[in-house]
């Protein structure tokens, strides 16, 4: 029970700074870092709670893939600092406190409704409570459809992924301003100035390929 | 079974109406001149029409000839009943004929004069509903009737005179004469709620047989038939309310003719005609009449002697003899009034289209006399028909204007009391008459022949640029100005057709009432005005024969007086102007009248307009109404719009505020 | 330890995920602060299921992890995408949905 308590307390520890540390730390690098922390703590608290397979996950997946590729944008995109309370005027005050608000909130509720519900520990559970086994069981005769829908947003975000970082061609040039239309030239550009380029602007619905012989020959 | 009398009746009223519709509709289709041909076509039908209305009407007994035709009952309530009926007696008979007769001469007198103008079917449709309106007006059975009848035909009246609508001064005259109509529509109106409400019906019949029962001098029925007066005299042109006609000249010759000479003017002699028991039973307001009838009369006699516009001289001459018409029935000399009224349809209607031949040789560019001269030997017909309707109007002995002129006066003089001086009055006028009327004639046809009137003297028509008469502005002949052509009556034969016949009218009209010989108007009209006790009382024969020798000699005498002055000493005019100045000025200002109401009512009236405009119209209700409740609503939105901040972590922030708030609610909720 | 705990231990964390969110400027780590809070979410869910003595609410939290796999991926494109672009990538600067 000691046991318990005490891994409790060092994880809700850790937990909370890493917390901490991803809303104060400047650097978005050391944020990201804060989050693994974090997230590692939060396993702990999992397993804690018998449930021993989402902690697994929690590691695997949350800490490992999606911190890695947080990792990894933050390399791409570079850390930028940001100066200490640079936040929007109102918004630094209003901000923390109306999360203050929502956490008494919640408190009063959890701790104020008598204790009835969560004051105990919870009913004996089984060995297979919280096991791959029980969940598997779950995820495939209980929960199946949420099961499917899941792993169809999960394909859809993949894909969604792979148009979001698609080139588009001759928007390097352009600046971005241009909408995102297949085959559409940028009205400005070192090519507008041609005749036979120019006149294409107009045309919408061309396909890529019928077009680019004229864009060799003007260009 | 109904009458064959009120069978003709409907049929002379629905065919200028077909005429219209048809004209109206049709005309886009209508190959050529056939608007024209069509127009008069029905006219003449009309006519056809009446003659049988009038020959089934005197095969019937003299008591059996006021016959009522109703096409259905139009309102039915329990205290008000109003049928869509016509009344179908001797004196709407005697109306019809002279309507559709002269208008059907006026009709053919346009196909001729307005050959070339481009709005040549339209004129024949607006002169078709004219006819209609005047014809709905005479043949009315009840008050609703003569008030629709009323307003179609000042309705058609505004049509016609600004019929060539790209001129600024016909629409201004048009506006006029409207405007001024419907003061006259406003009494009549108000008239007929007063005799609704004193004599509870607004029939004919009804309301007459029960104003016989009422003693005179009932107040409601004296301001019923003061009312009535207002509403004859707007549509008659008397004083007060006549500064619209003679600015009606600015419509075309034959609507001057066939409106404001022949029928619509006569109107209100009609009305009060028809009205007779009433103002038999009001004679205070039968006084009044009069005394503003002879007072019109005159002061249009001194206006005409010195204008120098001929249509406008003419105009002035119709206000006068109307006044002479007014005055007749208002002494209750009706067969009288009606008779001159008869007569001056044929005369006015001459000496208009003559004065619409003459002005045409001169390029329609100019209708003064100034500009006129010596036409007697390059126009002869217009000349002769001109002559004659001067005379007519003069009252020259023997012609149809002689009879009918010393008629009325002999019976006023006979009345009595008031009507003697009255009389007299007419009697002055008649002299001033007879020298305008000459006046016109020597100024016009005699003297030193003008350019234009030599050239055609040797055969050519001059030919100027259009201009507009009043204010010499240039013109196009296109469509809402006039044609392009000039038709004089020498070569238009439509309009020496249209011309003969009422020339021989005017002089042989008198015949059917040649005192102590004939009395054809008399006895013809005696069915609808029996029961007057004024109607038995005529003067004696000596009376009335004394009367014509007193008129003749008084009319040859203004006639050798407007001899001597423009014929023998040419002169004379021009010094008598000098001297009198100040009266020469308030005559040819026509009492300055025209300025008075532009004074006292146009100006404020305008005023009146841009205040609102201005003032009401763009501070109360754009600024303050309009723009207050759009200002409202932007505040309010604005105030919205500021929350869309376009900030992301403030949307964020409003997200976190609601669940606060919810969560706060779930708190409180559960206990 | 009775359930209460991790209960107001997780509303605490998702407190400290919603100020972050409002108070920090690079989209990064506004994405972060959110994934605080749904791992805060998480939290909870395991703490009930456990209180239950029902798998269901792991399983929800499974779930739960997988859609913000998914938001990450999303979120981290269109950042990369307006870093590209040569956007600016600060949160206050992106305010055309204003007004």
């Amino acid at each position: 029970m000691i046991f318990e308590a005490i891994l409790f307390f060092v994880a809700a520890a850790g937990a909370i700074a890493g917390a901490l540390g991803v809303v104060v730390l400047r650097n978005p690098f050391f944020s990201v870092l804060a989050l693994v922390g974090h997230l590692l703590a939060l396993a702990v608290l999992f397993l804690l709670l018998r449930a021993e397979f989402v902690a697994a996950a929690q590691v695997v997946v949350y800490a490992g893939a999606v911190m890695v590729l947080y990792v990894f944008v933050v390399a791409y995109i570079g850390g930028i600092e940001e100066p200490l309370g640079a936040s929007a005027g109102p918004l630094r005050i209003l901000g923390p406190l109306f999360a203050g608000v929502l956490l008494i909130e919640i408190a009063i509720a959890t701790i104020g409704s008598g204790l009835r519900a969560v004051s105990s520990a919870g009913p004996v559970v089984g060995a297979n409570f919280g096991s791959p086994e029980a969940i598997g069981a779950l995820l495939l005769q209980k929960f199946l459809i949420a099961f499917e829908a899941a792993s169809f947003l999960l394909l859809i975000a993949a894909v969604a992924a792979v148009v979001l970082a698609r080139r588009r061609r001759g928007l390097e040039e352009a600046g971005g301003d241009t909408p995102l239309q297949i085959g559409r030239r940028p009205a400005k550009g070192p090519q507008a100035d041609d005749p036979a380029v120019a006149g294409t602007g107009g045309e919408a619905g061309r396909s890529i390929d019928e077009r680019t012989p004229t864009v060799a020959q003007g260009g | 079974m109904t009458p064959a009398a009120v069978s003709w009746a409907w049929l002379v009223l629905l065919l200028p109406l077909m005429g219209t519709a048809v004209i109206a509709l049709g005309w886009k289709i209508l190959p050529g001149r056939l608007a024209g041909y069509l127009g008069t076509l029905t006219i003449g039908l009309s006519f056809l029409a009446g003659i049988a209305t009038y020959f089934s009407l005197e095969a019937l007994p003299p008591e059996g000839r006021r016959l009522v035709g109703s096409a259905f009952t139009y309102i039915g309530t329990s205290n008000l009943n109003v049928d869509l009926s016509i009344l179908v007696d001797p004196l709407s008979v005697f109306m019809v004929l002279v309507v559709t007769g002269v208008s059907f001469l006026i009709h053919v007198y346009s196909i001729a004069y307005l050959g070339s103008d481009r709005g040549y079917a339209r004129f024949f449709s607006y002169l078709n509903f004219f006819v209609f309106s005047m014809l709905l007006l005479v043949l009315a059975g009840n008050f609703v009737l003569l008030i629709v009848g009323w307003a179609f035909v000042g309705a058609a009246s505004y049509l016609l005179i600004s019929f060539w609508y790209r001129r600024d001064t016909a629409t201004n005259a048009g506006i006029k004469a409207f405007v001024i109509n419907v003061i006259g529509d406003v009494g009549l109106v108000i008239a007929a709620f007063l005799i609704l409400d004193r004599l509870g019906t607004l029939d004919y019949l009804g309301a007459f047989e029960a104003a016989r029962q009422i003693p005179p001098g009932d107040p409601t029925i004296v301001a019923a038939c003061l009312l009535l007066l207002v509403g004859a005299f707007a549509k008659s042109g008397q004083l007060p309310l006549h500064t619209w006609l003679p600015d009606a000249m600015e419509g075309p010759t034959p609507v001057s003719a066939l409106i404001h000479a022949a029928t619509m003017v006569t109107a209100g002699v009609y009305l009060i005609a028809r009205c007779h028991p009433l103002f038999e039973a009001a004679p205070s307001a039968a006084a009044v009449g009069a005394i503003i009838g002879t007072l019109t009369l005159l002061f249009a006699a001194t206006v005409a002697l010195v204008s120098t516009d001929l249509k406008r001289i003419i105009a002035y001459s119709t206000i006068s003899q109307i006044g002479y018409m007014v005055l007749g029935v208002c002494a209750f000399a009706y067969s009288a009034g009606m008779f001159h009224l008869m007569t001056h349809a044929f005369f006015k209607a001459l000496l208009f289209m003559g004065a619409g031949s003459v002005v045409s040789a001169i390029g329609m560019t100019n209708g003064s006399i100034d500009r006129m001269g010596g036409f007697r030997k390059a126009m002869p017909f217009t000349f002769a028909t001109f002559t004659i309707g001067a005379g007519a109007l003069a009252g020259l002995p023997l012609l149809s204007g002689f009879f009918s002129k010393d008629e009325i006066i002999s019976y006023t003089l006979h009345r009595g009391g008031l009507y003697t001086v009255l009389g007299y009055c007419a009697y002055l006028a008649a002299i001033l008459t007879a020298f305008y009327a000459f006046r016109m004639v020597f100024r016009v046809f005699f003297g030193k022949p003008v350019p234009e009137a030599k050239e055609l003297a040797g055969g050519e028509q001059a030919h100027v640029a259009p201009q507009n008469p009043l204010t010499g502005e240039e013109e196009d002949t296109d469509v809402g100005f006039p044609g392009p052509e000039h038709h004089i009556a020498e070569r238009a034969f439509g309009m020496k057709a249209a011309m003969a016949p009422l020339a021989l009218l005017a002089v042989v009209g008198g015949v059917v009432a040649i005192p102590g010989l004939t009395a054809g108007v008399e006895t013809f009209l005696e069915p609808t005005f029996a029961g007057s006790p004024y109607l038995a009382d005529r003067p004696p024969e000596a009376e009335q024969i004394t009367g014509l020798i007193i008129g003749g000699v008084l009319a040859l005498v203004g006639v050798g007086a407007a001899y001597v002055v423009y014929m023998r000493r040419p002169g004379l005019a021009g010094s008598a102007q000098k001297k009198l100045a100040g009266v020469h000025a308030l005559f040819f200002n026509a009492w300055y009248l025209n300025q008075l109401y532009d004074r006292v009512f146009v100006r404020p009236g305008r005023a009146a307009g841009r205040f609102g405009r201005t003032t009401v119209e763009r501070v109360l209700v754009q600024n303050t109404i309009v723009g207050g409740a759009t200002g409202v609503v932007r505040a309010g939105t604005a105030l919205a719009r500021a929350v869309q901040t376009g900030y992301l972590r403030a949307y964020a922030l409003l997200l976190l505020v609601g669940v606060c708030a919810l969560a706060l609610y779930f708190l409180i909720a559960s206990g | 330890m009775g359930i209460a705990w991790f209960v107001v231990l997780s509303a605490f964390i998702f407190a400290i995920g919603a100020a972050g969110v409002l108070t920090r400027r690079n989209p990064l780590v506004i994405l972060l602060c959110l994934e605080l809070m749904l791992n805060a979410g998480n939290l909870a869910l395991l703490s009930f299921a456990r209180a239950h003595g029902n798998g269901d609410g792991q399983v929800f939290a499974l779930i739960v992890m997988v859609v913000a796999a998914c938001e990450v991926v999303i979120g981290l494109g269109l950042i990369v995408a307006m870093f590209r672009n040569k956007l600016t990538i600060d949160a206050d600067e992106m305010s055309e949905l204003r007004g």
